[in-house]
């Protein structure tokens, strides 16, 4: 995007432009000069690396199978002198918190910063949870950025704070910040660190008599942390009314700051450790003190257990994102005033796409009576009805180990328990549960829904698509070679438009006695190579007996209305409604 | 100042909001923009909040605090009233995309005008689709829509195009300085 020269606030000339919270994430990096950049994609957090890539030519970028790997690499590079940032969505945080427990033990050379993207309520997440614990946990610093330019200017800080502390920094944001756009004032790049081999094998080594020499060295760091927290820049005090105080970080305060523009804040930025004595200074100067946070009371408990009187979380809800109107009713006490009746809209939930291929694989699935334990991805949107075919969603790679658990449990023939799974979200989590299922002698079928792209996210490569971040040629996994290397024995390839043929193959793989995978192997139809013609079809509505066959597909492109189907716009001529028309009158481009 | 954009994902809403954001700084003020991407690519409801002014805190439009709504779609115009202030403008594009429960013929589209008729006299419906599409290009709506928006706006003209020629590629400028001014032309008041 375009940037505009313009008067800073010390009267020089700057160039500004407006960045999302994510983009403005991946220009403190380049300033910072980092050189190094590991993700898995995940809403909200993917355009962090996407920027890099586009943006930073300089800068190493690739997208990891999962965050595990991403923190792992980035471990690595940091080990070697570079500097470096892991990037993921908050649930990412889990499937990395293996490395992270264990990493700040470790001596961190090249800066080393950890961005979790919260998705307070849970705009495209599988749950709510609070990421700021992680900090407390793992025992290392956090920056929690309020705007774009903090989001540029703390990711700068975090590389800082990471270096001269000798520790991981949790750089944490959500939604409302990584996708929010502001004016961020840029400045210029730093250099980068040379990177140098080095061996460290008491700092690097973690084993027990190495480890135990290192716990007490973060136990040092927190307590040398804590004061650099009241010193910090990132943490001050705007002394308003001295009657409601409030203490407050991230999207939060702007939230605050907008109910209630006359009251005193402590703005806290570096959330982790909190400033003690600035909380207690602050405290002394208000008759009313208010911590506003969203989600959980990571604060609010901390302040109390200075033994700070202070208010929170017995108004404020503990679920879903804050805004200005919940806060000033929280605090005010009062009932928001009545804004007229809402009227009862028919909703709007996302749904697949008209000429998606998991839709035929779902009905086919669903055709044969099946239980269909599902997975992370746009495949999960296969819950909704008339399809209602995702009967199990918890996090990345469950579903496979969730069909393994129930068949066993039914034994041979019983129930027919399917599992489908995404090609990256296999590629993320799936080959270990494939491998158990094959170890373990499981009798699920898995069907792998291959649209050869991260297509929830918005589309970004895997190792299955030939391609990386910056689309230059490399591994084309065969998908099936593995399957079957993993040790599953009957392992079939099937185009799911042809949707009579992929309910067939499925009845056949339910019938085989063992661990059956099929691949259902079409592209996305948001990418160019796309199979299907792009041309709408038609119905013969003299023909149509409104049977409602096809509108049990579920998609968008399909209508009812008068009792007959109609074929709206939106249609991409994937022609799996023509196929199962029974009265043939559905036609037109193929 | 608080403009809400509301529609469907895929109608161009995040690309006019990023181009009203970009006039705005461009004209000196702070400006904060927040929606919601990811679930929205499929065909879900998109809301585009855009806030500018000498200063500005908060990314979302607090309650009963909205001065103009320009909807994408007939009924998502209605589905966010409570930000709307009392006498707010409100435009709204004639298009109609029927949500899942109108597709498959258990509920009917409704007509929205009167709900927002309990909040604001100043409701005006433009004809962006049909236009776009006399112009050869549906997809073109957002930048039309824009082109009615900015008759509201301080901003001069000109600062409009300085931003659709810094933000877009050069094969699709001349048709979008078209669609811009042919959306100036709608009279709504």
């Amino acid at each position: 995007m375009a940037f505009f020269i313009s008067e800073s606030s010390q009267g020089e000339y700057v160039m500004k432009k407006i960045l999302s919270g994510n983009e403005a994430i991946a220009r403190g990096a380049f300033e910072a000069g980092v050189s190094f950049v590991s993700a898995y994609p995940g809403t909200p957090s993917t355009e962090i690396l996407q920027t890099v890539a586009e943006e930073y030519p300089a800068i190493h970028a690739e997208w990891n199978p999962n965050e595990k790997v991403a923190l792992e690499v980035a471990a690595g590079a940091s080990y070697a002198g570079a500097r470096c940032m892991a990037v993921m969505k908050h649930v990412g945080v889990n499937v990395a918190a293996d490395p992270l427990m264990t990493l700040p033990y470790t001596l961190i050379r090249g800066g080393l910063v950890l961005v979790s993207a919260d998705d307070p309520e849970l705009f495209s997440s599988q749950n709510e949870q609070d990421n700021r614990h992680y900090a407390r946990f793992a025992k290392i610093p956090m920056l929690e950025p309020s705007t774009s330019q903090e989001a540029k200017d703390f990711m700068i800080e975090a590389v800082r704070v990471s270096e001269e502390f000798g520790t991981p920094v949790l750089l944490r944001t959500t939604t409302r910040i990584s996708h929010s756009m502001g004016v961020v004032e840029l400045g210029n790049e730093k250099g980068g660190s040379i990177p140098s081999l080095e061996r460290h094998p008491a700092e690097w080594v973690m084993l027990p008599a190495n480890a135990r020499v290192r716990h007490p060295v973060i136990e040092e760091r927190i307590i040398a942390l804590k004061s650099y927290s009241d010193a910090s820049p990132l943490n001050f005090m705007e002394i308003g009314s001295s009657k409601l105080g409030i203490i407050s970080s991230g999207v939060a305060y702007q939230y605050a700051k907008e109910a209630f523009p006359e009251a005193s804040f402590l703005k806290v930025g570096l959330s982790y450790p909190l400033p003690e004595e600035l909380i207690r200074n602050f405290a002394a100067q208000v008759d009313e003190l208010w911590v506003v946070e969203e989600l959980d009371p990571f604060m609010e408990e901390q302040v109390k257990a200075l033994g700070i009187d202070c208010r929170g979380k017995d108004r404020l809800p503990l679920c879903g994102e804050l805004n200005p109107d919940i806060i000033r009713g929280a605090i005010t006490g009062t009932v928001p005033e009545d804004r007229g009746v809402q009227p009862d809209l028919p909703p709007r939930p996302p749904s697949m796409c008209p000429g998606c291929p998991h839709r035929s694989m779902l009905w086919a699935l669903k055709r044969n009576k099946c239980f269909i334990a599902g997975d992370i991805g746009c495949y999960t949107l296969g819950f909704l009805p008339p399809l209602s075919a995702i009967d199990t969603t918890l996090c990345m790679g469950a579903g496979i180990n969730h069909a393994h658990g129930m068949a066993t449990v039914f034994g041979p023939g019983k129930e027919k328990i399917a599992a489908v799974i995404g090609d990256s979200t296999f590629y993320h989590s799936g080959i270990t549960g494939l491998l158990n299922l094959a170890y373990n002698k499981g009798a699920a079928l898995i069907v792998i829904l291959d649209n050869s792209t991260t297509a929830m996210t918005g589309s970004q490569d895997h190792p299955g698509t030939g391609v990386t971040v910056r689309g230059e040629q490399t591994l084309n996994l065969d998908l099936e070679n593995l399957v079957r290397a993993l040790g599953i024995g009957w392992v079939r390839t099937v185009d799911p438009y042809d949707i009579k043929q992929t309910r067939k193959d499925v009845k056949e793989a339910l019938a085989f006695g063992g661990p059956s995978v099929i691949i259902s192997k079409a592209p996305c139809v948001l990418l160019k190579s796309r199979k299907v013609s792009g041309r709408a079809l038609t119905v013969d509505t003299d023909a149509c007996t409104g049977c409602k066959v096809c509108i049990g597909l579920g998609c968008p492109a399909i209508e009812f209305r008068d009792e007959k189907a109609h074929i709206n716009e939106m249609c991409v001529g994937c022609g799996v409604c023509a196929d199962l028309c029974v009265p043939k009158a559905i036609g037109g481009e193929k | 100042m608080n403009v809400l954009m509301t529609g469907v994902g895929g109608q161009g809403i995040i690309l006019a909001s990023d181009m009203l954001s970009e006039v705005m700084m461009r004209s000196g003020c702070d400006v904060k923009k927040s929606e919601i991407h990811g679930m929205a690519q499929r065909g879900g409801s998109v809301m585009s909040h855009v806030r500018f002014g000498e200063r500005v805190d908060s990314p979302l439009i607090p309650f009963d605090s909205c001065d103009i709504l320009l909807s994408f779609e007939e009924l998502e115009a209605a589905r966010y009233l409570k930000y709307l202030k009392k006498d707010a403008m409100v435009i709204i594009n004639r298009y109609r995309l029927a949500p899942p429960a109108v597709v498959s013929g258990s509920r009917a589209y409704p007509d929205v005008v009167p709900f927002l008729k309990e909040k604001t006299p100043n409701i005006h419906l433009v004809s962006g689709t049909a236009i776009a599409e006399e112009m050869g290009n549906a997809r073109g709506v957002n930048i039309i829509l824009l082109g009615v928006l900015s008759t509201l706006l301080d901003p001069p003209e000109s600062a409009w195009y300085d931003a659709i020629n810094s933000m877009l590629k050069e094969k699709i400028r001349a048709a979008n300085i078209q669609g811009f001014k042919r959306g100036r032309q709608i009279q709504i008041q």
